[in-house]
């Protein structure tokens, strides 16, 4: 029995933007994958890389950054703080053998609903078909299969 | 006054740390005199045998350099753990798993084909690797199991104290040894160290502007002795380092390497270093991001230079 591998996604939405363009998706009625789960932060500059490699490590095959578009920031600079982390994440990742692909960075306005949907459903269908990521087990076996 | 019992071991280490015990001086003949010396394999012969005869407890302090990468380091951690009362993670391999931490970019076999067969000044015709088990006329022969990961001290067995550095110095040693004879030790878990970041006791002037448009490496600039090394493109670990060390380094004008390990509060160094540095950064477009930070070459090996063992991923997946 094959079952079709469903990824678990992780996605931090910024609270003044991104956030409320996913909860116009739902009182829309926009269907999308249901594989990703929403945290809602203050702004996207608030993502401290170590949420990302957390997310990676506990479980996430992938994680999405929904931040205000550039300009729109309620705090002023806060998006750009991101927008700098993401290309050094991007390599730190490839690194660590997680493919980029996995980390994706969106600016997604509180009206754009159509948006999330469209990301969330290409991050899906991106992770799926790089396969589960399985930090904890893959890495893990690494390190206990020789540390009785 | 009972001599306290005292320890020393060296697994997976460069002998730095050893070096740094004896830097002490002649303090290190007050320590003779405080304590009774059971175990140092590295100046004294003592065989593990003795160590397996003594009484569980009966050690009162080991200090233990060095990170675990194979089945004879693992075995002697445990041994220690079992027979000390107090066991100290010496020095930043022993703490975070240091420098041969590195090494959990790969596994065993890479490690081994690197060293034994492909790297540039090998020599290896018959392409000799060792072997756990080898059988021989003289009968069969052991070595040591190497590991694909390599782990901090605290990955294996419990820790009392941690005394990071890339060697730890001589202040800080001694600090711990005053500690530990006088019987004023701090509580278990506490770092020896200082619990703010290094930036905190550096003297070099801030301005606070996101200023950086290039990284350099060292060999490429000479840095201004005064000005925070960050923005002048120059990767420094500091904001997200342990401080207590002195600031020796940046005295010497070379940026912080970051061998106290993780900031207080910071629960991985590198994420945290990427984050101060991608805030310097001065440039709000993408592409030109990009660009900038393709100037910083090995992350990983920058980021998790003495941490990687007990950083948030711990090894990279291969």
């Amino acid at each position: 029995m094959s079952e079709r591998f469903e990824p678990q996604l992780i996605g931090f939405f910024c609270r003044w933007c991104s956030y409320q363009g996913a909860d116009l998706a739902g009182t829309s009625r926009i269907k999308y994958p249901p594989n990703l789960v929403p945290i809602r932060v203050m702004c996207s500059g608030r993502v401290d890389p170590t949420f990302i490699l957390k997310a990676f490590r506990e479980g996430a095959d992938g994680v999405l950054v929904a931040g205000c578009h550039p300009g729109d920031c309620h705090y002023g600079e806060g998006n750009y703080n991101m927008m700098k982390r993401y290309p050094l994440l991007a390599g730190l990742l490839s690194e660590f053998g997680i493919e980029p692909e996995r980390l994706r960075l969106e600016w997604i306005s509180a009206s754009e609903s159509e948006k999330v949907a469209a990301v969330v459903r290409e991050l899906t269908e991106t992770v799926r078909r790089l396969g589960p990521l399985n930090w904890r087990s893959t890495v893990v076996s690494l390190v206990e299969g020789r540390l009785a | 006054m009972n001599r306290l019992k005292l320890g020393l071991y060296w697994a997976a280490s460069c002998g730095g740390c050893e070096i740094a015990v004896l830097d002490l001086d002649e303090k290190v003949l007050d320590i003779a005199e405080a304590a009774e010396i059971v175990f140092w394999p590295v100046a004294l012969d003592f065989k593990y045998r003795d160590v397996e005869t003594m009484a569980d407890g009966s050690i009162d302090v080991c200090l233990f350099n060095g990170a675990i990468r194979n089945s004879e380091q693992e075995h002697i951690a445990r041994l220690l753990r079992a027979k000390s009362k107090v066991l100290v993670a010496f020095g930043s391999c022993a703490c975070f798993g240091g420098i041969p931490g590195l090494a959990n970019v790969a596994n065993r076999q890479q490690v081994f084909d690197r060293v034994y067969l492909s790297g540039p000044s090998t020599a290896n015709q018959d392409g000799t690797m060792p072997r756990t088990v080898s059988q021989m006329p003289e009968g069969e022969l052991i070595l040591p199991e190497f590991y694909d990961t390599v782990s901090s001290l605290n990955q294996v067995v419990p820790v009392e104290y941690y005394l990071p550095g890339c060697p730890p110095p001589t202040d800080l040693i001694w600090r711990a040894v005053e500690a530990i004879v006088s019987g004023q030790l701090p509580p278990p878990g506490s770092v020896i160290a200082s619990d703010k970041t290094l930036c905190d006791e550096c003297k070099r002037e801030r301005s606070q502007e996101k200023s950086v448009k290039e990284f350099k490496r060292l060999w490429q600039v000479v840095p201004d002795v005064t000005k925070c090394f960050l923005e002048q493109g120059l990767i420094c670990h500091g904001p997200a380092t342990r401080g207590g060390c002195g600031a020796k380094c940046i005295e010497a004008n070379i940026p912080c390497r970051g061998c106290f390990g993780p900031a207080p509060e910071a629960r991985d160094q590198g994420g945290k270093l990427l984050g101060a540095i991608a805030s310097l950064i001065d440039s709000h477009d993408p592409k030109e991001t990009a660009r900038i930070v393709d100037q910083i070459p090995d992350r990983l090996g920058t980021f998790y230079r003495f941490v990687l063992p007990t950083s948030m991923l711990r090894r990279a997946r291969l």
